[in-house]
């Protein structure tokens, strides 16, 4: 229960030249589950971007070590190939790349980097027909174009698909609640419940405690103005969900924070 | 943050090697005496002659388009060598064994092997080096059917009735500058007969290559299918690395009569010239269709990702009651290539259906133009068109335009265009890195499963290749 899985140092982190990282600390062990609130424009987001190593943004200083490697030297293909999975606020639409294709290509793509065998079309159809029961997904949306015309909901259900495939040591999930009604939420909730086991970790992004009452992080953080200014366990955010997040702005002003 | 798509680093053009061959070739330039060598060369019948002498008359007259949406320094036609051909080949063959071994060995480099023992099972093929036909496979197995596939210089000489019967019916002589110019210096092409009834038992197909790089491949192919009869031809190209711009002009025309069925398909893998632009085919070629009998069908599958500029509209003249003309296109520039191409799809008769799904895609600095034309005319009661045009954008310095022509005389016919504009950018390409998948599969999956409309609509055999093709091309597009 005490192994590192990721330990982030005194990020910082720019957009277009503006800092919205301002130095993060972090540390997530295998086994734990890690809530991360905040406003919008906190920098939630941004840090779940850095990590899975989307290009646009520009590390300034600190570091992130995963599980013992600098993680900042990998390109967003290899971070992924070691593990880090990020379940997409915004998911994409890919016309004419069915949903078949592209999870099959990318477990191969995984297969390969562990030095494994690639599986073929019939093997992998019986592989993934046993993932669909993770999140309850038709499998009729297999053959579909890749996100194309899904409802917000089936977007999410189609993340933590892929999630559940690739069976990620840490999965990032960007505000998976967003967009989600009640029903979604809960099939989408323990399709990751189902998958946290005591070697991985969970990173959850959210802007509402609500996904908390589904998902039970042992760690909740505030973030505030590009750092976490506050962590706790999992009545913080039942905290939160009372006093809301204006008396950081307080805090801050008194120098507190 | 968004500029981070870099200079295009290319696959190097794998069918760049020039064939050492002695070569039978007339100087360079361009005059009344350069028409009547050529025919005199290729021993034709007083009509051809005529033909070309009136199509050289009429071209003198014309002047080079300027409309499209492509630049390149002026042709200097005087320049050009109209005819070159393998000194061995001049005489006819009878059989392999008369060919020069290094011709054949070319094909095969080219994945177009002649001989009987590895040839494609399936399909025939016609295979033209410089301006002259070097061999057509399974000759001998169509005429069985009576099927007539050979290259137009022996048609000239084993069939001239059915040539002069419909040479430049489709194409008029004068037509437009490049298709008169072409119709006086033709040196060879295909010629396809099917007769009345008969469905060409296989896939014919001619492979273009230019090996000389001074010469002009100006080439003609003549496709009829008489009443009830049907045919999927397939052309291939592709032509040597040089410094210099070689012109290709070509036109095809093609004859469906009633109830006839047509299916042109072209993979075209000019060389493109290198990533600052420099050699590379021009490829302007006239291609038309003209369904003439009712329930008559054209339909022109093309894949273009070579040339370093394209300037083609493969086009229908729907002139049958109730005939269809189709029109599937995927066209690829990268680097420093241009192309306008789209289609014609001339509505006369009554009830007349024409499809276009057209898509390009543009990467590096290449300029990418659909043009097509949709012509609705006073007679086509209850005609239709469906038309979409999409633009795939790699990188911030590519340019895609569509400039559809909508033309409605009839107030029964029915026209719907849709377009739209697509960009590979770098949300999508991180979406599939996060998944592991590596750039080139992202990209390439990108790019099929947009083009993927026009891909099934290519005869089996080669959509695969013609997939593998575009990935190919798009090696390193974005980095």
């Amino acid at each position: 229960m005490s192994d590192v899985i990721l330990s982030i140092k005194n990020l910082t982190a720019n957009v277009d030249g503006q800092p919205i990282l301002k130095g993060v600390d972090l540390e997530i062990k295998a086994g734990e589950i890690h809530a991360i609130m905040g406003r919008n424009g906190s920098g939630k987001s941004t840090l779940s971007k850095i990590i899975a190593g989307h290009p646009e943004y520009e590390v300034t200083g600190g570091e992130i070590i995963y599980k013992g490697e600098n993680l900042l030297e990998k390109e967003a293909e290899e971070r992924a190939l070691d593990g880090i999975f990020l379940a997409f606020q915004y998911p994409l639409e890919i016309p004419g790349v069915s949903n078949l294709d592209f999870l099959r290509v990318a477990y191969n793509a995984q297969l390969k980097h562990l030095g494994k065998e690639e599986i073929d079309e019939f093997d992998f159809e019986d592989l993934i027909e046993a993932k669909l029961e993770v999140v309850k997904m038709n499998p009729s949306f297999l053959g579909r174009s890749l996100n194309e015309g899904f409802s917000g909901g089936e977007k999410k259900r189609n993340e933590i698909l892929q999630m559940a495939l690739l069976e990620p040591s840490l999965g990032i999930l960007d505000e998976i609640d967003s967009g989600l009604d009640i029903d979604a939420l809960r099939i989408v909730s323990e399709g990751v419940n189902q998958l946290a086991h005591p070697e991985n970790a969970f990173l959850l992004i959210t802007h509402y405690q609500r996904l908390l009452d589904y998902i039970t992080p042992q760690f909740v953080h505030v973030m505030y103005d590009g750092r976490i200014v506050k962590s706790g366990g999992k009545e913080l955010a039942l905290e939160l969900e009372e006093t809301g997040y204006d008396f950081l702005d307080e805090k801050v002003a008194a120098g507190v924070a | 943050m968004s500029a981070t798509v870099k200079t295009l680093v290319n696959q190097p053009y794998k069918y760049g090697f020039v064939t050492d061959i002695e070569t039978d070739s007339i100087p360079r330039g361009l005059s009344e005496d350069v028409v009547r060598l050529i025919s005199a060369k290729k021993n034709e019948p007083e009509f051809m002659l005529e033909f070309r002498l009136k199509a050289y008359r009429h071209w003198l007259k014309m002047t080079e388009p300027e409309w499209a949406h492509v630049n390149y320094p002026a042709i200097d036609y005087q320049n050009i060598v109209y005819y070159s051909a393998p000194t061995k080949e001049t005489k006819k063959v009878e059989s392999l064994d008369d060919i020069d071994p290094a011709l054949l060995e070319t094909f095969e480099k080219l994945g177009i092997p002649l001989s009987e023992q590895k040839r494609l099972s399936n399909v025939a093929v016609d295979a033209i080096f410089d301006s002259v036909s070097i061999a057509t496979t399974f000759k001998k197995d169509l005429a069985k059917h009576g099927v007539i596939f050979c290259s137009i210089s022996e048609a000239l000489q084993d069939h001239p009735e059915l040539i002069q019967k419909y040479l430049g019916t489709v194409v008029p002589t004068a037509d437009n500058f490049f298709a008169a110019l072409n119709a006086a210096v033709f040196s060879d092409g295909s010629f396809v007969f099917i007769p009345k009834g008969v469905k060409c038992p296989m896939e014919l197909s001619t492979y273009f290559r230019i090996n000389n790089g001074d010469t002009g491949q100006f080439e003609r192919t003549l496709i009829v299918a008489e009443e009830g009869a049907s045919v999927s031809y397939l052309e291939g190209c592709t032509a040597p690395m040089f410094d210099t711009n070689q012109l290709h002009a070509a036109v095809v025309e093609l004859v469906a009569l009633d109830n006839a069925d047509i299916k042109y398909s072209t993979v075209q893998n000019w060389f493109a010239g290198d990533e600052n632009g420099k050699g590379g085919i021009y490829n302007f070629v006239t291609k038309r269709g003209l369904c003439k009998g009712v329930n008559s069908k054209i339909s022109w599958t093309q894949v273009e990702t070579g040339s370093a500029i394209t300037w083609k509209y493969p086009s229908c003249v729907l002139l049958g009651d109730n005939s269809v003309g189709e029109f599937y296109s995927i066209a690829l520039t990268n680097n420093m290539q241009q192309a306008d191409t789209g289609t014609k799809m001339i509505h006369i008769g009554k009830n007349t259906r024409s499809t276009i799904i057209s898509k390009g895609i543009s990467a590096g600095k290449s300029k990418n133009s659909y043009r097509g034309l949709v012509k609705m005319n006073p007679k086509a009661d209850g005609a239709r068109n469906y038309s979409q045009c999409d633009s795939m954008l790699l990188g911030d310095t590519a340019e895609a335009n569509t400039f559809p022509y909508i033309q409605v005389d009839n107030q029964n016919a029915k026209v719907e265009h849709e377009a739209s504009t697509a960009k590979i950018g770098e949300e999508q390409l991180f979406y599939f890195a996060q998944r592991g998948i590596s750039e080139e599969d992202a990209i390439s999956m990108l790019v099929s499963g947009f083009c993927k409309d026009v891909l099934s609509e290519l005869p089996m055999e080669f959509a695969a290749e013609a997939d593998k093709l575009l990935s190919l091309k798009l090696e390193g597009a974005v980095g």
